[in-house]
């Protein structure tokens, strides 16, 4: 439990009420956290945050929190698209790095293939395409998921939110995403 | 909208409010009454008063591409109620770290072939 006796929950820190031995918010939002329930709170609401950990179990209860306000944040520096922008950039350069990586297999392939003829022409046509290179890697350096866009704060909790999922693979399916360009 | 060819028509939000949608109305353009799931996700999700006062925060042309993000990450919630749609960023995030690997390996074979050739 993150709250003591005497220390209340950044919850019931910020709703001014006293945290209770089986408050549902002070596993979750230790006082030394308060714009993590401040976020929650603004974008989701106290009760509907109470509603929705109340429908899940207990070693579930963590992971949603966090979830929240990773999602709460996002919001909050973009209140338009929020996370919706973040999966719509990551499929952006998904597509993009998709795209380099078959058009440098099919460079590779040609000199892989052992004509000698093909090979002395894959090579001029690499030598010509030298712009591509440094274009792919720009595109590369760009890919600090810390530095899209969003501060260090939210590439470090994306990071987090990452490390945490890999530890519960229950919890990460490789499900197609859909979703319109914002 | 709904209110543009039936302008006694209540918008969705309103409907399931039970309240009367006038003319003012700050969801009606958003949740059209042909569509009730949306605002009964959102609903759910964000709640009814943090949806407006966002709205109210947003410039009026950006209020639309407002609500269907927020209608996409309140669906995503009710589908994963532990994840929601982050869990789709983790699975894409993932997704762009292997390509990344798999470019820089293909770059750096590329530029062993190319050099093996000058020499």
């Amino acid at each position: 439990m993150a709250s003591s006796s005497s220390s209340p929950c950044a919850a019931c820190k910020f709703l001014r009420r006293k945290c209770q031995p089986e408050c549902v918010f002070a596993p979750y939002f230790p006082p030394d956290q308060p714009q993590k329930f401040a976020n929650v709170h603004k974008v989701f609401g106290a009760s509907n945050v109470t509603k929705l950990l109340n429908e899940l179990h207990p070693h579930q209860r963590e992971d949603a929190v966090n979830s929240l306000a990773y999602e709460a944040e996002m919001r909050l520096r973009d209140p338009v698209y929020g996370c919706v922008g973040v999966i719509s950039l990551l499929q952006h350069q998904l597509r993009q790095l998709q795209m380099d990586l078959t058009y440098a297999k099919s460079e590779l392939s040609k000199y892989q293939n052992h004509n000698t003829q093909g090979v002395i022409a894959a090579h001029e046509q690499t030598l010509g395409n030298h712009l591509y290179h440094h274009h792919s890697q720009s595109i590369i350096r760009a890919f600090d998921i810390s530095n899209i866009n969003y501060d260090n704060t939210a590439g470090h909790a994306l990071a987090q939110q990452t490390q945490f999922q890999q530890a519960r693979p229950a919890g990460t399916d490789e499900r197609a995403t859909t979703i319109d360009h914002p | 909208m709904a209110s543009s060819t039936h302008p006694n028509a209540a918008c969705a939000a309103c409907k399931f409010l039970r309240r009367k949608c006038t003319q003012g109305c700050v969801f009606s353009p958003y949740f059209p009454p042909e569509d009730p799931t949306k605002f009964v996700n959102v609903h759910k999700i964000f709640g009814a008063s943090n949806v407006s006062k966002l709205l109210n925060e947003i410039a009026a042309h950006q209020r639309e591409d407002a609500v269907n993000s927020l209608a996409y990450e309140a669906e995503a919630r009710i589908k994963d109620p532990v994840y929601g749609c982050v869990g789709a960023i983790t699975v894409l995030q993932r997704q762009v770290l292997q390509s990344q690997k798999e470019l820089e390996a293909t770059h750096a074979d590329l530029i062993r072939f190319s050099s093996d050739l000058i020499h």
